[in-house]
């Protein structure tokens, strides 16, 4: 799957020269994200109709910046990631905490601060600052005190923190992703099944309080999921009019910018959340199934890149931009297809939206910088040497 | 390091784990995707479609109805509607200050613009105003750039252009009402409108037409992307109707101000050619809408303008009705025609005293004499001997007391006492002195114009039931060209009475016109050799006191307009080769010889010199040459 490599012949180097790094990219997975960034222009071309503007032209030059932040963070040593990962965590928590004060002040319900340039959406941050804040505290933990429950405290901590605040704003979609992501590198550091058995069971008990915790609109989504029919022109609305487009557009789909539930507008939200809805209407199930096969590749990609370090902070830190990127994909598509409440989850690369993308192309930054520097060897209190 | 390993061996096993998890998840999505796109994709491709093809009908328009000879008495005229649409106007007030400068707009009207802007979508026009003048029109279309979203649509209202003339045969169109609705979505179309009365009731279905149908594309919120496909309706019917509108004109103003029907039918083919009652209204102010005084002027009004009396005035028939009591004496064998009745002024029945007309009586009379004088005491006379029932199934022959079925709404029935009628209505028996005055045709008879013209038109033909037509023929425009269908016409039934029995009752009429002395002798008519047989009927319509009766009966120019006798007159003519017969009834218009008789003759006269024109050997030709033969 990745290219092969010639044996480096510095193992145990501190500092890679910049050309070698740049040889290390696995670019044919950069050309792979080239390719969906390219779909999603594409498909964004067809949501105006036809037209270059309002949205394909700044995804692409959107796409552009995240390809060069992703190649910039790829190329900075795996150890500063390390060793910066809780500092990370915990700017990215207090920003959280920020915009949670300011919201309850007054000042509506903003989730993000504006840089002038783009906007800083905490919560999605968060879904990387999280990945290596964890990562970074399984990476010196042995398997006997992962069997500790007591061990286990502070990362849960680390979790529920930004989660409860992330439900709070109240951001259903982010909130679950943030926990399912955890969980994955719960269970990947060595956590004991029968722990998840419990929380699971626990969780599940604390469904009826949290119920009451929901807002209404929260309340709405999840009743219209167990039944969208019933409430056609209300809050199933979005849900039965994503499915007849999907339906409609059967094997081989209308063809491309011929998708009449999306271009008459029946589509709700056709260039965010239910992109897919309107790409399978006009591409038909041909074109669905290549875009989902195209999204496991890069999962592939991220497995490899992720097993090939040699250090455990990149394998877990690896692991978990994957699992990131994996929850995007299936819940969005999950939700539109009608199989998930609609949590607003948008579609990685190709819906339109600046945040999303920025942390996705971020993360794989990180993925690349592990695969870059797969060969360093990082020893258990490590990370606080010389880079 | 041996944990090290341990953990890395752990963590691949767990990669596996999680990423089988993760494959599973993915397969999920495919087959739901599948299951979407696939198994139910036809359900789904039909909910697409219902969703964005929008079928809008296109009302067809109304079909004209006309006279016998095509003249239009119910048209559509285009309408010119002034219409805004909110979506397009930078600021509403704005355009309709602008507005307000080329026609006015009262506070009340631009309320109900808001409203009406705020009930519909952005893109829906609203109307302003209705029946744009030209230079209105004009005026708007000039400024048309200041007047941003203002558009001027065409539009066809229903119009009489002969006003008064017909207003009660034609009848009016509506608004849909809830209880119209029966599921045809053009009923549900906005402003469509259907026949409430008369011809534009009947043949409401046929002027309908059908109504075409636009498939279009909309959008999520209902606007008109584009039109796929288009399919024509078909217009309505015109309905031919048999009446002649010049005589419409001409009865219309000889009876001017009078509170009158009259009606002229064809003896052979029951077809109407003349319908008129007086006072009339104008149907256009309908369509436009009336003021509550303007109504309230027509509902209390006591010559009752709203109201058909051709058909829905139901008068005591008087002496018109003396025919009807000859011909069931004759059958009967109760008495003959030349048998003589000694008439002395009055005849006493038990301790009644029954009255002629005449104060010194007509001496002996026979039958024809009897009708020639209108002879009250023969025909009691003659009535005591038939008895009531044989009266009232002679009269039932001849149309009285049921409705003759003519295709107009809101016929009445009349009422031809008898003996089983009062038993069952009034729980009474019959009186022997209720037979003397039915055989005088007052008491509790009463017969409708139409019926009395019918009754004259089947005296005059002798041979079968005549029944009155109004509707001609329904044309419907086809592709090519007009397809006529003449409307059926149900065969005629017999009679079943004696010719010789008719021909006596025939004599009597002619004399009552023609024989110096005869009733309406003075109101006689001559046209060219041709003459009309008639009878005239004066009846009372309030009870005559004892006191009264002693002191002597007041003359009715002494008495208020509403107490007044209704006069009457039934004719055929001509004469000797019979064509038309009429009947007139003038309310309150005193004696049936002075009233009635000379409009009668007069129309009868009108009804002869144009007859050249209607008779349907001559309507093949070209009507200029008819009218050369006519005049």
């Amino acid at each position: 799957m990745t290219p092969q490599e010639p044996i480096s012949l510095n193992v145990n180097r501190s500092v890679m020269p910049f050309r070698e790094k740049l040889w290390h990219i696995s670019w044919s997975f950069v050309v792979l994200l080239c390719l969906l960034g390219a779909i999603g222009v594409a498909t964004l071309y067809s949501a105006a109709n036809g037209h270059l503007e309002p949205w394909a032209t700044r995804h692409f030059t959107r796409f552009l910046v995240a390809l060069a932040v992703m190649l910039a963070v790829a190329m900075v040593d795996v150890r500063v990631w390390m060793r910066y990962a809780y500092v990370a965590y915990a700017i990215t928590l207090v920003l959280l905490v920020a915009v949670e004060i300011r919201g309850s002040i007054g000042m509506g319900a903003q989730r993000w601060i504006d840089l002038g340039f783009i906007q800083l959406q905490p919560s999605e941050m968060m879904k990387i600052a999280l990945v290596m804040a964890l990562a970074r505290y399984f990476h010196g933990s042995t398997l006997e005190e992962v069997g500790h429950p007591t061990y286990l405290i502070l990362p849960a901590a680390l979790v529920l923190l930004p989660a409860v605040l992330v439900l709070k704003q109240p951001d259903l979609g982010t909130a679950m992703m943030l926990l399912m992501s955890s969980a994955a590198l719960f269970f990947l550091a060595g956590v004991r099944l029968w722990k998840f058995g419990i929380i699971g069971a626990a969780g599940l008990s604390a469904i009826p309080v949290a119920w009451r915790f929901l807002k209404d609109y929260q309340r709405n989504r999840v009743l219209t999921f167990m039944n969208p029919e019933t409430d056609p022109l209300g809050a199933g609305y979005h849900i039965l009019q994503s499915k007849i487009a999907l339906g409609s557009g059967g094997i081989l789909g209308k063809g491309f910018m011929q998708g009449t539930q999306s271009h008459l507008n029946f589509l709700p939200e056709k260039q965010t959340d239910f992109i897919f809805t309107m790409l399978a209407e006009e591409l038909g199930m041909v074109g669905g199934v290549t875009l989902i096969a195209l999204y496991a590749l890069v999962i592939i990609y991220g497995y490899a890149m992720a097993m090939r370090s040699r250090n455990h902070f990149g394998r877990l830190t690896g692991m978990g931009i994957t699992t990131t990127f994996f929850l995007y994909v299936f819940i969005n598509i999950a939700m539109v297809m009608g199989l998930i409440p609609v949590v607003g989850v948008p579609l990685p690369l190709i819906s339109y939206g600046g945040t999303a993308m920025l942390t996705l192309m971020f993360g794989f930054g990180l993925l690349l910088s592990v695969y870059v520097h797969r060969d360093i060897q990082i020893g258990r209190r490590g990370a606080y040497g010389n880079i | 390091m041996n944990t090290d390993i341990d953990r890395g061996k752990l963590f691949g096993r767990r990669v596996v784990v999680v990423g089988a998890m993760k494959a599973a998840l993915m397969s999920t999505l495919i087959g739901r995707l599948y299951f979407l796109q696939v198994v139910e994709a036809d359900r789904y491709r039909m909910l697409s479609e219902k969703n964005r093809i929008s079928t809008r009908l296109l009302p067809p328009a109304r079909g004209m109805i006309v006279d016998r000879f095509g003249v239009p008495m119910a048209v559509n005229t285009q309408n010119f509607q002034l219409l805004v649409v909110s979506e397009q106007m930078n600021d509403l007030d704005n355009t309709l200050d602008a507005l307000s400068n080329i026609i006015p707009l009262t506070d009340h009207d631009r309320q109900r613009i808001h409203r009406d802007i705020e009930r519909h979508r952005s893109f829906v026009p609203v109307t302003v105003r209705e029946n744009l003048s030209w230079e209105d029109m004009a005026r708007i279309q000039v400024n048309a750039p200041d007047l941003p979203g203002v558009i001027i649509e065409e539009g066809l209202t229903r119009n009489y252009p002969l006003k008064e003339l017909g207003a009660h045969i034609l009848g009016y169109v509506s608004s849909v009402t809830e209880a119209d609705l029966n599921g045809d979505p053009l009923l549900e179309s906005p402003g469509f409108r259907i026949g409430k009365a008369g011809i534009e009731r009947i043949h409401d279905l046929a002027l309908r037409g059908k109504s075409g149908n636009v498939w279009s594309e909309v959008n999520s919120v209902g606007r008109v992307m584009q039109e796929i496909k288009r399919e024509d309706g078909q217009a309505g019917a015109e309905v031919k109707l048999t009446l002649d509108i010049r005589l419409q004109q001409f009865a219309a103003t000889r009876l001017g101000e009078e509170s009158a029907a009259a009606v002229v039918v064809d003896i052979h083919s029951g077809e109407v050619v003349l319908m008129a009652s007086t006072p009339s209204f104008d149907p256009n102010a309908f369509a436009k809408g009336l003021t509550s005084s303007e109504w309230h002027d027509l509902i209390s009004n006591p010559r009752s303008p709203l109201t058909n009396k051709v058909i829905a005035g139901q008068y005591a028939p008087g002496s018109t009705f003396k025919m009807m009591v000859a011909l069931a004496a004759q059958e009967s064998g109760a008495m003959t025609p030349e048998q003589r009745v000694f008439c002395s002024g009055s005849l006493a029945l038990g301790n009644m005293r029954f009255h002629c007309w005449k104060k010194g009586g007509h001496g002996s009379v026979d039958m024809v004499q009897a009708h020639m004088h209108s002879c009250d005491v023969y025909f009691y006379e003659v009535a005591r001997r038939t008895g009531i029932d044989r009266i009232a199934e002679m009269a039932r022959r001849f149309g009285l007391g049921t409705r003759t079925g003519l295709e107009l709404p809101g016929e009445r029935t009349g009422l031809m006492p008898d003996r089983e009628w009062k038993r069952a209505t009034l729980h009474d028996s019959w009186h022997p002195g209720e037979t003397l005055v039915a055989g005088i045709g007052q008491g509790f008879m009463l017969a409708t114009p139409l019926q009395l013209a019918v009754m004259t038109a089947r005296i005059a033909n002798g041979e079968f039931k005549v029944m009155p037509r109004l509707t001609k023929a329904l044309i419907v425009d086809g592709p090519q060209s007009k397809e006529a269908n003449a409307v059926a016409v149900s065969p005629l039934t017999p009679l079943g009475v004696a010719k010789n029995h008719l021909e006596v009752v025939r004599q009597g009429m002619y004399s009552v016109s023609n024989v110096q002395g005869g009733t309406a002798y003075a109101a006689r008519l001559d046209f060219n050799g041709m003459m009309l047989c008639g009878k005239t009927g004066s009846a009372q319509v309030r009870r005559i006191s004892v006191r009264e009766r002693e002191t002597g009966v007041k003359k009715n120019d002494d008495l208020p307009w509403e107490q007044r006798d209704n006069a009457l007159f039934v004719a055929f003519a001509p004469s000797d080769k019979p064509r038309y017969a009429i009947a007139v009834v003038v309310e309150h218009g005193g004696s049936g010889a002075k009233a009635a008789a000379p409009i009668g003759r007069d129309i009868m006269r009108e009804v002869l010199r144009l007859d050249p024109t209607r008779d349907p050997s001559m309507t093949q030709t070209s009507e200029t040459d008819v009218t050369g033969d006519g005049g």
